[in-house]
């Protein structure tokens, strides 16, 4: 259970972050890998997040609605559908599968 | 400033500014749905959006939450993903040049959404900055105030509806994040350390507790983003001239 003070503390770094990115020496820009590599962290993490949120619960792998779900979203995204188009699509077909009897 | 009331280059910037607050403001309406069925209350939904304001961080915190992990676990993920926000300040505070309460506000808006549109007037009109300035703030402006009504209205939704999975919500968490993941992905690298860090998240889920796996895939992510940012390096950068963006905000 996360209360009040993990809220707290993550708007904290998140804003710290923020900020240092104000403050910080221009000539960090000309460091073109240091951009990058922050690109493509943030490409790993978020591909983590999607095999996570997709295919396991708390403490194991489990195969259900999200599977099918998130392919009708990859298709609705290949076809360049707007975000909150994807998202709709995702829970709607997770909603209707469950509604059949998948788990 | 000058500025000409008929300029057609600023009713442009404003169009752009609009459309893109009214499609991520709208997409808040899922984080707000999420974030209730994660287990946070109405108002620590809200009071991320508020305060944290930058979707990636908000989904990966509620993610965290949603899996049982730790608080600090959570913090963490949310501060990763926020990372490349540090990037955005760096490449609009020369553009901006705002002091004092201006620059909190400044700071605080600064999110890809508001980089993204400031950011390409810089491209399409070089010679006028203040249409960059425009770009940010009406942008950065214009998503707060949706992205945080948005928000409300689906933690609220979300709590009168129950049940999440019934609902799909938990399978839409998954579709965000794919949203969000889907314009890098033209990037070869950003494909093979994705594929790396989803198989190192999936297969620590079975042996390390919640949010710890996608720590896990983050600290491989990092390792590798850093070796692949630079062995395509070319030669070093001259010590002063211009600053210039690699990498446009997505």
């Amino acid at each position: 259970m996360i209360g009040w003070t993990g809220v707290l503390l993550a708007c904290l770094a998140v804003f710290a972050i923020k900020l240092a990115g104000h403050l910080a020496p221009q000539r960090l820009l000309e460091r073109p890998d240091v951009t990058r590599a922050a690109g493509l962290l943030t490409a790993g993490l978020l591909a983590a997040l999607v095999a996570v949120q997709a295919v396991a619960t708390a403490d194991r792998l489990q195969v259900d609605a999200r599977l099918p779900a998130l392919a009708v979203a990859a298709i609705a995204l290949w076809w360049r559908a707007p975000f909150i188009v994807v998202v709709a699509l995702a829970a709607i077909t997770a909603a209707g599968l469950r509604a059949l009897g998948l788990p | 400033m000058s500025q000409n009331a008929h300029d057609e280059a600023r009713a442009g910037v404003w169009r752009q500014a609009l459309s893109v607050a009214i499609a991520t403001g709208a997409y808040a309406i899922s984080f707000g749905a999420l974030g209730v069925s994660a287990g946070l209350s109405v108002a620590q939904t809200c009071a991320l959006s508020l305060l944290m304001f930058t979707g990636g961080s908000q989904f990966a915190f509620a993610g965290v939450a949603a899996s049982g992990g730790e608080p600090l676990t959570a913090v963490t993920t949310a501060a990763l993903v926020g990372a490349r926000n540090g990037f955005y300040g760096l490449q609009m505070a020369p553009l901006l040049r705002a002091r004092g309460l201006r620059r909190l506000i400044a700071v605080q808006l600064t999110i890809d959404e508001s980089t993204a549109v400031g950011s390409a007037q810089t491209v399409t009109h070089p010679d006028r900055p203040e249409l960059a300035r425009l770009g940010f703030w009406a942008t950065g402006g214009g998503v707060f105030i949706l992205w945080n009504a948005a928000t409300a209205l689906g933690a609220i939704i979300g709590e009168v509806l129950g049940d999440p999975r019934r609902y799909g919500f938990d399978a839409a968490a998954a579709a965000a994040f794919l949203a969000l993941l889907w314009p890098r992905l033209r990037d070869s690298d950003a494909r093979w350390i994705g594929l790396a860090a989803a198989v190192v998240a999936l297969g620590a889920v079975p042996v390390v507790p919640g949010g710890v796996p996608v720590l896990a895939a983050g600290t491989v992510a990092l390792a590798a983003a850093w070796w692949a940012a630079r062995k395509h390096r070319g030669p070093a950068p001259a010590e002063s001239g211009s600053a210039e963006s690699e990498e446009a905000p997505q």
